[in-house]
């Protein structure tokens, strides 16, 4: 194996640094004590954090968020965990049409899904409410299930679920038993993936919430537009900081290189 | 297993069910939009002709966005490809505890939020923004130069939300590679450069292509990171969108544009990926005669 140069590390640095250079900037800008967003810091306060807590729209919003992401991920993998199973171990002559129908989320621009679901959602009267844009969101990050999921199933030697049915185990004794447990990996960290990626959502959400129900990505999205306050530097923060706690879990659980490339999608 | 016949479509009906409902309709309800045509009193009414296409592409207004997306989705992609396959090689060459952390910090940034990435971009490419204090500082630059709001404060920032997705594809291409070839040219008295340009790069074409149409489709339809740096009148075609959907309220017209975004995006994705795979075809045939 060929090792990099100097020049190949400078390069990488330079990388690094790029990709880290603005989270690290909202991170530090975050402590500043000032009225306004600046760097050099001159200081450090935990003011702005402490004026999360006088804006109950941020702590509504992060609630809504977190239930959002807990309706639309285990509904997302609640519908998309059998179409899973079918696509990963049956032959079927629809099954390369449904998996990137299935798929088609990431493919189809976000901007165009979201006027999609507001006229179709007005139509119905629940375009703003909660069941709107949970249903909306389980559509958007059904591909990460699917992907998650399709890979764990790839993994799981199907000979173990035929061994347990030849040793007198019923079919829906086996799939409990055996192939549940083999999946829980992966479904676990397709579940996270999507709740993650429904936390971070905003084109679809901007069309499909209403002032009553904001989630915080679009709260922090109208603010920035707004005003640029060290305030969202601090939400900002802290989103990070829940985002990496759960990366790591993730990382533990799943491995990062593989949850991302974990597809043959 | 005729019995199991229609199984694997009955484990797939709940997900069919949602996506056909809450995906399938949702478009062609879009499509079918984009026909209509808007009144200030009525709203929308249910009337069919194609006067909302000619009026997006008849105006220059409607010209200079599209022109603008294309432009800046273009040079998104050309940036992730100078730029990330290059890292992908580098980090495919890393030592493997020092490779987890690699891709750690190129892939995390995917799971925190564009907003919050944006927001980091808005504070540094600012007139007073640390890049602007560096340039000045280091007299590169005698005024602060515009970034923010602009084109290329629009680029920088696509392209750091959208590299990870072209180090991914190009990584798992590389994965396709057998480092003999690499040690068959250096030892042949290649230089890295040489290996890297004429060995690797031909054998992660596929990986390349793949990489730069997702970063040009996401690049084109981007919403966030354009509407927070190009500020209220730098205006790109899922702007615009949003624009007629939520301020101006012509459903019908807003439903032509993201129609024709759509249209754009799949028609280029297709023209570079048939270009692509003539030229691939054409340099086998040429190392076939040679």
């Amino acid at each position: 194996m060929r090792r990099n140069g100097p020049f190949a590390l400078a390069f990488h640095a330079a990388f690094v640094v790029f990709m880290l250079a603005p989270l690290v900037v909202v991170f530090l800008v975050a402590f500043t004590p000032e009225g306004y967003l600046s760097l050099p810091l001159h200081g450090v306060s935990l003011r702005w954090f402490r004026a999360i807590g006088d804006n109950p729209d941020f702590i509504a919003s992060f609630w809504l968020s977190i239930r959002l992401g807990l309706c639309a991920a285990t509904l997302a993998t609640a519908a998309i965990l059998p179409a899973a199973l079918a696509i990963g171990r049956r032959q079927f002559a629809l099954r390369q049409a449904i998996l990137v129908f299935v798929m088609s989320p990431l493919m189809v621009p976000a901007v165009v899904l979201g006027v999609g679901l507001l006229r179709f959602l007005s139509l119905f009267g629940i375009q703003g409410t909660f069941t709107g844009l949970a249903l909306c969101h389980a559509v958007v990050i059904g591909p990460y299930v699917l992907r998650m999921v399709l890979a764990a199933v790839d993994g799981l030697d199907a000979n173990l679920d035929r061994a347990a049915v030849s040793l007198g185990a019923t079919r829906l004794r086996a799939f409990w038993r055996v192939t549940v447990p083999g999946l829980l990996a992966g479904i676990a960290a397709g579940w996270m993936l999507a709740f993650i990626s429904s936390f971070d959502e905003l084109t679809v959400t901007v069309f499909v919430s209403s002032p009553q129900v904001t989630p915080l990505a679009l709260r922090l999205f109208t603010h920035i537009a707004e005003t640029t306050d060290p305030l969202v530097a601090s939400v900002s923060a802290i989103i990070m900081g829940l985002t990496l706690v759960l990366l790591l879990l993730l990382d533990r659980l799943y491995g990062v290189d593989r949850l991302f490339s974990g597809t043959r999608a | 297993m005729n019995r199991h016949a229609g199984q694997p479509y009955l484990l797939c009906a709940p997900a069919l069910a949602l996506y056909g409902v809450m995906l399938a309709t949702p478009l062609v309800m879009t499509a079918l939009l984009s026909f209509n045509s808007y009144s200030d009193t009525q709203g929308v009414l249910l009337t069919w002709s194609l006067h909302n296409y000619a009026s997006v592409l008849t105006d220059e207004y409607y010209q200079a966005i599209f022109l603008r997306t294309l432009i800046v989705a273009a040079a998104t992609t050309a940036f992730c490809v100078v730029i990330g396959v290059p890292e992908a090689w580098f980090l495919s060459r890393l030592r493997p505890r020092w490779r987890g952390l690699a891709l750690l910090v190129v892939l995390g940034p995917l799971l925190v939020s564009v907003v919050v990435r944006t927001l980091g971009w808005t504070i540094l490419l600012g007139r007073d923004g640390l890049i602007n204090q560096a340039l000045t500082g280091l007299h590169l630059a005698s005024s602060p130069i515009d970034l923010l709001f602009t084109d290329t404060g629009m680029v920088i920032a696509l392209v750091h939300v959208l590299i990870p997705f072209m180090v991914l594809a190009v990584w798992t291409a590389l994965g396709g590679v057998d480092p003999a070839t690499e040690n068959a040219a250096v030892s042949l008295g290649s230089s890295q450069v040489t290996v890297f340009f004429r060995v690797v790069v031909p054998q992660i074409v596929p990986g390349i292509l793949s990489g730069g149409l997702i970063v040009f489709s996401l690049a084109a339809s981007a919403f966030a990171t354009p509407a927070l740096i190009g500020g209220r009148r730098l205006k790109v075609a899922a702007t615009a969108i949003y624009d007629e959907f939520l301020v101006s309220l012509d459903w019908p017209l807003g439903a032509s544009i993201a129609c024709l975004l759509v249209i754009a995006v799949i028609a280029i994705m297709l023209l570079l990926s048939r270009v692509a795979e003539r030229r691939t075809q054409m340099a086998e045939l040429a190392d076939a005669e040679a």
